[in-house]
Formats: structure tokens, C-alpha cells, sequence
């Protein structure tokens, strides 16, 4: 079972501050949606609006088609999985997970059944009678994701529920929440601020920015065709320059800047309000050869070793930082620290952007 | 205790030690021991005491027993020893008074706890101290006003029209001791409010909101969540409020009516006015041991363990 849910214009103010700002968005029956932003941006209070905890100031919230204003989170069909989980502790694990079923009146054999039916789907079997307390954080995590599909949702909302974890269980459950996702075919709407879990678990990621949505597309749109400068920033690393448009012609444009003219492609829309220049650092080259386009001299500074990658900082005559990504598999030569070099970029992999949408 | 040594020094760390060590004993055990004591032997005139007749017995322990009168509970009548029905009746209001303190405190308790703006808590709690500012005696007197016949209470329902006459509340109007209970209420409450307040404040309140997102209506979210975790909040406020009133002797004096009799009224008979200590402190003893049963035995009932309460 899984449901729409369309967020028609919606806004949500606290006193004098506006949390949601005219956010409009449909999320796709079964699809995985990742609301992605800065802590404060909102994108809890949408998660909240969605399940029934806050009531939105104005706009419309549907799921499945049906307005669901005025309707308490016990009444709507979705399941919401906290930040800290809020796992009952003084529930076993199997009446944790059966406890949507207890409150309705299933009879005690058929929540029983129906828990450790859950336990193996989220493959957990064997723990129904443990408490919360005995087991561990990723454990913990699949009880929760079992309790929330218990009741059968139509829609599973996301807390940032991986935060907790450290780094390997956190990779392994992002698999795991992307693999059940699919498995039950249920909805679902992830928050968190981890740019690389978005990217990673969702069919569409939603970039939140001071309570505006600021693009709505799939991860590979997100990360290669930024819609602004918050979103090119937010999500992946940018080498950022301020400067004037020069000359247009076919979507690309001169850019002067106080350390050099580049030429890169030109958002649409880009041309109103104030833009910058951004290139990603794996799209930076270093080579010892002047003479191209988009290429500045530079000193290398620190050369940092990452593993996968080496990170190179390295500086414009005029005193601009860059900092350039070589892929760690030979094709690069590093350069020595102190070294004279060329900086390159590809005009089609460097976009001038606006700024924000909605705060100039 | 080498700890105290290297940080205060022999002198004051001796002082200290003596001077808890006097507390203890001549302020707590020696006075408890000696009534002990003298809760086995008989009250004799001075000349006696000591002599042959001086000889230790649980007579004083036995006159719990003495003196069966006719009484009924329920429409069933039976002959029951005339303290034991005190202290019965004592159990039994006690009780009362603490299911009151309870069915008040808990909603309460859960308002200030989890829904009430937290600006506004200071000023609530604040309210809600101010009568613990009058001493016990006056809030005792306060509520004997108040009852009595030309009082402000039957005036205000008379004058309202709900009472077409005043009434006699310190007889009681249900029991015999309506107004007992209501002087205890009223002075205990406070104990029961805040150990549950502590209890539900401690909740997450991502577990109600867990709850209620999963389908629980509210008296499902309390009585599988949040009433769990405030059990040992509300257990010590039980245990505090019954032995509090049971053994409470001012509102019962204060607000009697003319057939309550409360089990502390009945020792502070025999000590005060029989002199009779010996039996006033058997029968003090009899009290906290039955009342620990009493406790013990609602503690089992209610499956709620000792380390529950201390926490």
C-alpha cells in the first residue's frame, strides 16, 4: 500500500517566524523522497505536518488524494519514525512492534504472529521477547522500521533515524532502508541534513534552504545541474567565484573575475539577480601546461591524501583559493607542494548560477 | 571515611562523625529502643515498677484485641475489637485519601509536565506552594471553617440555590469522615503531585507522540505509555501520602466528627491522657508494623518493586 502525497502551497509559521515557506511538492506513490537541507530549514516541520503533529498556517496537505487537515496523527495513514526512534522501553521488543496492532484490538495470537513476521522482513528474527535496551543501535533501528510498518502505512516518514549510528552501520542501513523500501513498496519520506545519504537512498531528493524548497529532482540532477548556488554549495564540495556575466551565446557565458575571464554554461534564469561561478574540484585539472580555455596559473599549496581521492589546494596569483579532487587510480600525476601549475576546467562542467531562489 | 580524613582533617571530620553518631543515637535508636521496651511490660504504679509484677508480656500488644463491639460492613454484621475497627477504618480512609490525592495529582502532574508552556511552570508551581507557606494547623483550621455549619461553604450552595438548607458537613454527609478526608486531600496532595510530575517529565515526549502516531487514542497512549513510566513516581507518592494521613494526628483533631476516630487519636489517648506509655507504645509499634503489611501487600498487588520507589 502506498499513497501520493501532494503538498500544495503550504506554509507553517511559528509566532513571527516562518518555518515552511510556499512549499508545493508532489511525492509519487512508492517513491523514496529525501527532504535535504541545513538544520532550521524546515524539513522537520514538514515531516511533522505530513504526520499530523503541526497543522500547516495555510496551504494544503494531501495524502492519497484526501485533504488531511484537522486530522490527529492517530487518524492519518502514515507512520513516522523518530530521530531517537522512541522505541517503548518497557515493552519487549515484539509488543514494540505490535503495539499499532494492540491499539486497534487485534487479538494478542494474530500480533504475535503478525511481529515476528515483521522480525524476519526487517531480519531481526529471534528477538521478539528482548527488551529495546538489549539490543544495539542498528538492531534498535529495524525494530522501529518494523513498529512503523506494523500498521501498514500508506506513507513512512523518516527522522533522520540513521544520525545515531557510526559510519559503517549507517551505510549498511541505508542499503537495508532502500532495500526494504522497495521490498513493501511503501511511500517514503526521508529528512536529514547527511547530503550523502540523499543522494544515495532516494529516487528524488527535495533541497530545502530557510523553509523554501529550493530543486526537486533525482540525485544525479541534483549533484550535476545545481538550480542555484544553494543547492551547488549545499550538496558536494564547489570551488566558488564572484564576478560579472560577460557575453552570452548558447547557454554558456563569459565570467569576469578580478582573478581571470572564464567562459562556463549559464543557469537558465541565471540572468537576473546576483550569480557566481561554480566548479566542482574533481572537474578541476592540474597540469604543467599553459594554453587552453579556463586555465589560470597557480602555486600548489597543501596536498592532502584521502584515499579514494587526493585533495590539492592550491592558489591563484592573485590569492584565490582553489581546491582540486585527483581520483587516486594513476591517471593523475600529484604534484609537488610549491609547484607552478596550470589550473583547468571544462566550461560545460562549470555553471554560473543565481544565488538562493527566494532570498534575493 | 580516609576520604573525609585527607579532606576536612581529624578534628572537624570527628566532629562530624560524633556529632551523627549522637543524632542517631540518643535523638532516634535510644528513644525507640526504650519504648520498645516499655511496650512489653505492664503500666504499674512507681512503687511497682520494677518489682515482681514488672515482667515483660504482649498484654499491651493483646488490648489491640480487647472490647469487641457490634459493627456491619457491607450490610454483613460482625463483633469486631473496637481499635481494631479504628485502625480499619484508619486503613480504609487513608486509602481513600490517597486514591483522591491520586485521581487530582495525575492529570495535573501530566499538564505541567508535558503540555503546559514552560515559561508559565514557575508561576504554576509557585501557586500551587503557596498554601505549604500556612502551617498544617492552619490549613487544618482554614477547611474547619469552612465546613461549619454557618460557614462559607453551605452559605455560598444555599445562597446559589443548589442547598435548600445548610448542612451539617463536619458530621459527614457520606461517611463519618467526610471532612478528615477532605482536610488530608488537601494537605498531602502535594506529596502525590510531585513525584509523578517528576515521573512523566522524565518521559520522552517522543514516546506519546510515538504512541499517538501509530493509532493509540489518548487513554491508550496513557495507560500502555505513559502510566508505565510513572509508575514509580506514582508508587512513592502513594506510599507517601497513605502513611502521611495514617499517621497523621492534627486534621483529625482539627476536623473530626462526632464518630471518627483515627488510630493516632487512640495512642495519643493511651500516652496523654491514660499516662498509660507502655501500651500507647505497643500499640505505636502494632501501627507501623500493620501498616508496612498494609503497604507491602498493595506494593505486591500492584507489582511494584522497592527499587521502583527509590529511584
Amino acid at each position: 500500500m502506498s499513497a501520493e502525497i501532494d503538498l500544495d502551497d503550504v506554509c507553517c509559521d511559528f509566532g513571527s517566524f516562518r518555518a515552511v515557506d510556499h512549499v508545493s511538492v508532489k511525492i509519487r506513490p512508492g517513491e523514496f523522497f529525501s527532504f535535504l537541507g541545513p538544520s532550521g530549514c524546515g524539513k522537520t516541520t514538514i515531516l511533522r505536518m505530513i504526520s499530523g503533529f503541526t497543522e500547516p498556517s495555510s496551504g494544503v496537505i494531501r495524502i492519497g488524494g484526501k485533504d488531511v487537515r484537522g486530522q490527529r496523527p492517530n487518524q492519518r495513514p502514515t507512520a513516522l519514525i523518530f530521530q531517537n526512534l522512541a522505541l517503548f522501553p518497557l515493552m519487549p521488543v515484539w509488543e514494540n512492534i505490535a503495539f499499532g496492532l494492540e491499539v486497534r484490538g487485534v487479538d494478542k495470537a494474530t500480533r504475535r504472529a503478525r511481529a515476528e513476521e515483521l522480525l524476519r522482513l526487517v531480519d531481526l528474527p529471534g528477538a521478539a521477547d528482548k527488551m529495546a535496551s538489549q539490543l544495539s543501535g542498528g538492531q534498535r533501528q529495524r525494530v522501529a522500521i518494523a513498529r512503523a510498518l506494523a500498521v501498514e502505512p500508506a506513507v513512512m516518514l523518516l527522522d533522520e533515524p540513521l544520525s545515531a549510528l557510526d559510519l559503517k552501520l549507517r551505510q549498511h542501513m541505508r542499503a537495508e532502508l532502500r532495500s526494504i523500501q522497495k521490498r513493501t513498496g511503501v511511500t517514503f519520506i526521508y529528512i536529514t541534513h547527511d547530503q550523502g545519504e540523499a543522494l544515495a537512498m532516494s529516487d528524488r531528493v527535495g533541497v530545502m534552504s530557510q523553509g523554501r524548497l529550493q530543486q526537486v529532482a533525482d540525485p544525479r540532477e541534483i549533484y550535476n545541474n545545481p538550480a542555484n548556488g544553494f543547492v551547488a554549495s549545499f550538496v558536494g564540495e564547489m570551488n566558488i567565484l564572484t564576478g560579472d556575466v560577460g557575453a552570452t551565446a548558447d547557454g554558456f557565458a563569459s565570467y569576469a573575475t578580478p582573478h581571470g575571464t572564464f567562459r562556463a554554461r549559464l543557469a537558465p534564469g541565471a540572468a537576473k539577480g546576483p550569480v557566481k561561478l561554480y566548479i566542482r574540484p574533481e572537474h578541476v585539472v592540474l597540469t604543467p601546461d599553459a594554453g587552453g580555455e579556463n586555465a589560470v596559473s597557480v602555486t600548489v599549496g597543501d596536498v592532502a591524501f584521502e584515499g579514494n581521492f587526493i585533495s590539492v589546494s592550491a592558489t591563484t596569483d592573485s590569492g584565490k583559493h582553489f581546491v582540486a579532487e585527483l581520483r587516486n587510480d594513476g591517471s593523475a600525476t600529484v604534484p609537488d607542494p610549491g609547484s607552478r601549475q596550470f589550473m583547468r576546467f571544462d566550461a560545460a562542467r562549470a555553471a554560473i548560477l543565481p544565488d538562493e531562489t527566494g532570498t534575493a | 571515611m580516609q576520604d573525609l580524613l585527607r579532606r576536612y582533617g581529624a578534628t572537624l571530620t570527628g566532629t562530624f562523625v560524633l556529632l551523627v553518631a549522637f543524632w542517631l543515637l540518643a535523638l532516634v535508636i535510644l528513644p525507640n529502643v526504650t519504648l520498645f521496651e516499655a511496650s512489653f511490660r505492664p503500666y504499674l504504679p512507681v512503687v511497682d515498677v520494677g518489682g515482681p509484677k514488672d515482667t515483660y508480656s504482649f498484654d499491651n500488644y493483646r488490648k489491640f484485641l480487647n472490647n469487641p463491639v457490634d459493627t456491619s460492613f457491607l450490610g454483613i454484621s460482625f463483633q469486631l475489637p473496637i481499635h481494631t475497627i479504628t485502625f480499619l477504618n484508619t486503613v480504609l480512609f487513608s486509602a481513600l485519601v490517597t486514591f483522591i490525592t491520586f485521581v487530582m495529582s495525575y492529570p495535573l502532574a501530566y499538564y505541567l509536565a508535558k503540555i503546559v508552556n514552560p515559561r508559565a511552570l514557575p508561576t504554576l508551581v509557585l501557586l500551587l506552594f503557596v498554601p505549604l507557606w500556612v502551617s498544617e494547623a492552619l490549613r487544618a483550621f482554614a477547611w474547619y471553617i469552612i465546613l461549619t455549619f454557618n460557614g462559607p461553604l453551605n452559605a455560598a450552595l444555599v445562597g446559589m440555590g443548589l442547598l435548600d438548607a445548610p448542612v451539617r458537613w463536619q458530621n459527614g454527609v457520606f461517611t463519618a469522615y467526610d471532612a478528615i478526608v477532605i482536610g488530608l486531600v488537601y494537605t498531602y496532595v502535594l506529596f502525590m503531585l510531585f513525584p509523578i510530575y517528576g515521573s512523566i517529565q522524565s518521559l520522552d515526549t517522543n514516546q506519546i507522540e510515538a504512541s499517538e502516531d501509530l493509532g493509540a487514542k489518548w487513554w491508550q497512549t496513557h495507560w500502555r505509555v505513559i502510566l508505565p513510566h510513572a509508575k514509580p513516581g506514582i508508587a512513592s507518592g502513594c506510599v507517601m501520602v497513605f502513611m502521611l494521613s495514617a499517621g497523621s494526628l492534627l486534621v483529625p483533631s482539627v476536623l473530626p466528627s462526632t464518630k471518627s476516630n483515627w488510630f493516632t487519636q487512640t495512642i495519643q489517648v493511651w500516652m496523654l491522657e491514660s499516662q498509660d506509655w507502655n501500651t500507647g507504645a505497643a500499640y505505636s509499634f502494632l501501627y507501623i508494623l500493620l501498616c508496612t503489611v498494609v503497604v507491602t501487600l498493595v506494593m505486591w498487588a500492584f507489582k511494584v518493586k522497592l527499587s521502583d520507589i527509590a529511584k
